[in-house]
């Protein structure tokens, strides 16, 4: 029987919204306080869904362990207590919560073999969270 | 359709054992879980059943009816249990979290009248949930 898997994480860093595409002035009225050239810094909470069949054996959708080991080494070890915006994805893609919630997907589909990966949601502020799954619809 | 949520909780305890591997390699496996005095949790239930709106009632469901089946079904049997010893789906089945969110799907939806069960989401910790949407 399949059941879905959701893990929840936190890590901390800074970031500074702005486009090299756009003037000085769309800029700060793009991202207004989120364009202040020295940055700001956010806790951010990570979840992690992953689905499979639950194995008969261990009663696991997949082993606990392998996930937290795999987001800790691919994800929290990268982004936490970092400048998001000194870091090779974001040297031209803006560190928007948006961009940043997809990055995690994509690292996480390459390297996280054990379960299908469903859905990475991303909290910004406890006002602000971010969903993405791939390109597929959000789980209900 | 709307969407209907009921929480609850129970706390209780377990420990993961599967008899068919050896000693180590249960405890490779399980870690710390496989400590056969067992461990506790405060679960947290959130129970989504789904319907159309009853134009006389206003209700998706009869919550009263709701509660009374959580309670009967998942509450009383589970609340200040071990659950590897008395409840009966766990003599031969390890009581993951997994484990956890079928059987009370399963439980739930023998004895759920008018409401369509959705979802069955058990957390563990605020840190670890699963989600259940039946067979289907």
């Amino acid at each position: 029987m399949k059941a879905h898997l959701t893990r929840r994480y936190r890590f901390s860093a800074s970031h500074r919204l702005h486009s090299a595409e756009m003037s000085e002035d769309e800029n700060r009225a793009t991202y207004g306080k989120c364009n202040n050239p020295h940055g700001h810094g956010h806790n951010y909470a990570l979840e992690v869904t992953v689905s499979g069949q639950v194995d008969p054996a261990t009663g696991m959708v997949c082993n606990l362990v392998d996930l937290d080991r795999c987001v800790e080494s691919q994800v929290l070890s990268r982004y936490h207590l970092e400048n998001l915006n000194v870091l090779e994805e974001f040297s031209v893609t803006v560190p928007t919560t948006e961009n940043l919630c997809i990055q995690i997907f994509e690292i996480l589909q390459r390297r996280f073999p054990h379960a299908h990966l469903d859905r990475v949601r991303l909290e910004e502020t406890m006002m602000n969270s971010f969903e993405y799954c791939g390109g597929n619809e959000v789980l209900q | 359709m709307v969407y209907l949520t009921r929480k609850a909780e129970f706390s209780a305890s377990h420990y993961y054992h599967n008899p068919v591997f050896t000693p180590e390699q249960n405890q490779h496996l399980f870690g710390k879980c496989n400590n056969p005095n067992g461990h506790g949790h405060n679960y947290t239930l959130e129970v989504t059943v789904k319907g159309e709106v009853d134009q006389r009632s206003g209700f998706v469901v009869d919550l009263k009816q709701l509660k009374q089946v959580m309670h009967r079904e998942v509450l009383d049997a589970m609340d200040h249990r071990f659950l590897n010893k008395e409840v009966p789906e766990f003599l031969t089945q390890i009581p993951t979290t997994e484990n956890l969110a079928i059987a009370i799907w399963q439980r739930l939806e023998a004895k759920l009248e008018s409401a369509r069960l959705h979802r069955v989401r058990v957390y563990e910790t605020p840190d670890l949930f699963v989600d259940f949407y039946g067979e289907g």
